[in-house]
C-alpha cells in the first residue's frame, strides 16, 4: 500500500470500480462521473494523519452485546408475499438469469 | 378552500372533545393535497382510501369510547424510504419503481397502532442521497416559500408537506441532516433522534451506522407527541436501544414555560462563522440572546474535530452505502433489465443483468456514492481513507463528550445557507454536500438533535434554523430547549413562522407516481 495515495481516481480506475460495484456505465459517464470523484476524493483526503495510531476505530456509536430470544414460531411472509415483488418466479421460486459463465 | 392549520396537538384535542372527526380532517388534508401539491410535488403516492378508511375506523372508537392514543386519528405522511405494506415504496429510485412492500416497518406499524392515517409517501432524494429532492428519480419537491428553491433534502417532501400544510405531522430519516436541514429551510421543526431510539426495521438502510428515523412537524410539541409514538425498543432491529425512552412530551411542555434558568448552553465554535450566509448567522445571534433571556447561561464550547467531520462522513457514507445497495441486484425485488445476447451468442448472465438493472435503474448521485463508497473500501486505500475515517469518528464523539461536561446541550445554525435555486447546485457534488456541515456530526455520534424555525434571513426572507444538541438518550433535552426557544420567537413574531409565507398557488398534481408509468 502507498503511503500517500494519490488523490485522484482515473477514469480506468473508475472503469473498474464501477466492474466491481456491478454497474455498467456509458463512456459519457465514464467522463462525467472520474473528474467529479476526483474532486471529492481531493477534498475527503484532509483526514489523512487527523487521527494517530493510538485512536481506535469506530464503526457504531452503541455498545453492542449478544442478544437472544426464546426460539418460537411467530408469522412470517407466505411464500406468495415473499414473491410478490419479484421481476420472475416460477414454481414458487426467484427465476434467475443463468449464474455459471461458460468456462465454468 | 382554506388549508387547515391546527397543530397535530390541536387538532388531538379537538378529535378528543369531539368537536370534529378524523374522517373530516383527513379529508381536509386529502383535499389540501388535491390543491397545492401539483405545484409542491411533496407526495409520490396519496393514499386517499387507505387513509379515509383508518379514519373512519378512528372515528368508530372515538364513539365507542376507547382510542389508541393522544395522536389517534391525526393524519401523517411517511417518507417513501420507509416500508409500507401495500402501498408503494420506491425510496425516489427507479430500480424500486411500482415496489409494493409485503411488510411494514416498525415505525410504520406504530403509527397504525397508535391510530394515524398514512396520507401517503413523501418525495426524496433517491435513497436519501442529497440535499435538495432533486436527486429523486420521480421529480423535485419545491419549497412552499419559493416554489423555484429546494425544499431540502433528502427528506424534502416530507418537509414541505408540512410546510404547506398538506400533512400536520410527517416522518423523516436522518442520516446526515435529512429532517434537520429541510426543516430550517421551511421553517419547519425537524427531530433526529438518538441513534437506535427509533426501530430501523423496514427503513431501507443508506448508511446504517448513521440512519435514524423522526418526526417532521410544525412545532416541537408535535414532535414529541410523533416521536413518542414511534420510539422504544424493537426486537427486530438489532441496533435498537433497550431502555426507556425520556419522557419527551412532559419536556416539551416544561419548556413551552419559556424559562431555561441553570441550563448550560454550548455554542460550537466550529459550527458557524465562513462559509455561513450573514443573514443565518444574525437569526442564530438572535436566538442564542433570547435563550440567555430565559435564563439560560451560554459559553463558547471548541470541538476541534468537526472540521473533519465532512470528510469523515463522505468516506464512511459511501462505503456503507454501496454495502448496503449491493441487495440491489434485480433478482429478488425492483427493476430487472436483461442486457441483449452477448456477442459470442452466451444468453446474459445474472452478473450482466445485475450490471444493467444497476445502469439504468439508479442516478448520477447513487452511482457516485457507490462508487466512491468502492473505492474506500478497496485494498491499498482501506487504511489510508475507510480505517482513518473510523478513527476520526471516534475523535468526533470524543469532542461531544468534552463539550457536554461544559454544556447541557449544543447549539449551532442547523444549515449554512437558506434555500437555494433549484439546479443550482444539482450537478456539483461538493457544494451540495456543504448544506450538512452542520448536521453531520451529530451523525456521526449518535446524538440527539433538533431543528427549531429561527425567523427569516433579512437578505432574502427565507427560513433559517437553530440545531440544538443533545447527548445521547438525552432527546428531552432537545424537546425542552427547543420548546423555550420556540415560545420565546413566536413571542416576538407573534405567531408561527409559516403565517409569513405567501399562499402556494392551487395546481392540481398531475398523477400520484410510484406507480409503474
Amino acid at each position: 500500500m502507498p503511503d500517500t495515495p494519490e488523490h485522484t481516481i482515473s477514469r480506468n480506475e473508475v472503469a473498474h470500480l464501477a466492474d466491481l460495484a456491478r454497474i455498467d456505465l456509458s463512456a459519457d459517464e465514464l467522463d462525467h462521473l472520474a473528474p467529479q470523484l476526483s474532486v471529492i476524493l481531493e477534498s475527503i483526503a484532509s483526514i489523512q494523519g487527523v487521527a494517530g495510531d493510538d485512536v481506535p476505530p469506530t464503526s457504531h456509536t452503541l455498545p453492542m452485546t449478544n442478544v437472544f430470544r426464546d426460539d418460537v414460531v411467530r408469522p412470517g411472509l407466505t411464500a406468495e408475499e415473499a414473491l410478490s415483488g419479484a421481476p420472475e418466479v416460477e414454481q414458487q421460486r426467484f427465476k434467475v438469469p443463468r449464474i455459471l459463465g461458460d468456462e465454468q | 378552500m382554506s388549508a387547515d392549520r391546527r397543530t397535530a396537538a390541536e387538532l388531538a384535542a379537538a378529535l378528543a372533545s369531539g368537536d370534529t372527526t378524523s374522517v373530516a380532517i383527513t379529508q381536509a388534508h386529502l383535499d389540501r393535497i388535491r390543491e397545492v401539491d401539483g405545484a409542491v410535488h411533496a407526495f409520490l403516492h396519496v393514499d386517499t382510501e387507505g387513509a379515509l378508511r383508518d379514519a373512519a375506523a378512528s372515528d368508530e372508537r372515538r364513539a365507542a369510547g376507547s382510542s389508541y392514543g393522544p395522536l389517534d386519528g391525526v393524519p401523517i405522511a411517511v417518507k417513501d424510504v420507509i416500508a409500507t405494506r401495500g402501498l408503494p415504496t420506491t425510496c425516489g429510485s427507479r430500480i424500486l419503481e411500482g415496489w409494493v412492500p409485503p411488510y411494514d416497518a416498525t415505525v410504520v406499524a406504530r403509527l397504525r397502532a397508535a391510530g394515524l392515517p398514512i396520507l401517503g409517501k413523501t418525495n426524496m432524494d433517491e435513497f436519501a442521497m442529497g440535499s435538495s429532492t432533486e436527486h429523486s428519480a420521480f421529480g423535485t419537491t419545491h419549497n412552499p416559500w419559493d416554489l423555484d428553491r429546494i425544499p431540502g433534502g433528502s427528506g424534502g417532501g416530507s418537509a414541505a408537506a408540512v410546510a404547506a400544510f398538506e400533512a400536520p405531522l410527517a416522518i423523516g430519516t436522518d442520516t446526515g441532516g435529512s429532517i434537520r436541514q429541510p426543516g430550517a429551510v421551511t421553517g419547519t421543526v425537524g427531530v433526529k433522534p438518538t441513534y437506535g431510539g427509533v426501530s430501523r426495521y423496514g427503513l431501507v438502510s443508506l448508511a446504517n451506522s448513521f440512519d435514524q428515523a423522526g418526526p417532521v412537524t410544525r412545532t416541537v410539541l408535535d414532535a414529541a407527541l410523533l416521536h413518542e409514538v414511534i420510539a422504544g425498543h424493537d426486537p427486530l432491529d438489532s441496533t435498537s436501544i433497550d431502555q426507556p425512552v425520556p419522557a419527551l412530551v412532559e419536556a416539551a411542555r416544561r419548556g413551552s414555560d419559556g424559562d431555561l434558568t441553570g441550563v448550560r448552553i454550548g455554542v460550537v465554535t466550529e459550527l458557524g462563522g465562513e462559509g455561513y450566509q450573514a443573514g443565518v448567522l444574525s437569526r442564530f445571534a438572535e436566538s442564542v440572546e433570547l435563550m440567555t433571556k430565559a435564563g439560560a447561561e451560554v459559553v463558547e464550547v471548541s470541538c476541534p474535530h468537526f472540521v473533519h467531520a465532512l470528510a469523515t462522513y463522505y468516506l464512511i457514507l459511501p462505503a456503507e452505502a454501496s454495502s448496503n445497495l449491493a441487495r440491489f441486484d434485480a433478482m429478488r425485488y425492483g427493476l430487472r433489465v436483461t442486457p441483449d445476447v452477448a456477442e459470442n451468442g452466451a444468453p446474459p448472465s445474472a452478473e450482466d443483468v445485475m450490471r444493467a438493472t444497476r445502469e439504468a435503474g439508479f442516478g448520477d448521485e447513487v452511482k457516485r456514492r457507490i462508487i466512491l463508497g468502492t473505492f474506500a473500501l478497496s485494498s491499498g486505500y482501506y487504511d489510508a481513507y475507510y480505517g482513518q475515517a473510523q478513527k476520526v469518528r471516534t475523535l468526533v464523539t470524543r469532542d461531544f463528550e468534552a463539550a457536554f461536561e461544559r454544556a447541557d446541550v449544543l447549539v449551532s445554525p442547523t444549515a449554512p445557507t437558506t434555500a437555494f435555486p433549484i439546479g443550482e447546485k444539482v450537478d456539483d457534488p461538493l457544494a451540495m454536500y456543504l448544506n450538512d456541515l452542520a448536521t453531520i456530526p451529530a451523525n456521526l455520534s449518535g446524538v440527539p438533535g433538533i431543528s427549531v424555525p429561527s425567523g427569516l434571513a433579512e437578505e432574502d426572507g427565507l427560513p433559517t434554523g437553530v440545531q440544538i444538541l443533545a447527548p445521547a438518550m438525552a432527546d428531552d433535552r432537545v424537546y425542552r430547549v427547543g420548546a423555550a426557544l420556540e415560545a420565546a420567537l413566536l413571542d416576538q413574531w407573534g405567531g408561527p413562522l409559516l403565517d409569513q409565507a405567501p399562499d402556494v398557488p392551487s395546481v392540481e398534481p398531475v398523477e400520484t407516481t410510484g406507480e409503474r408509468r
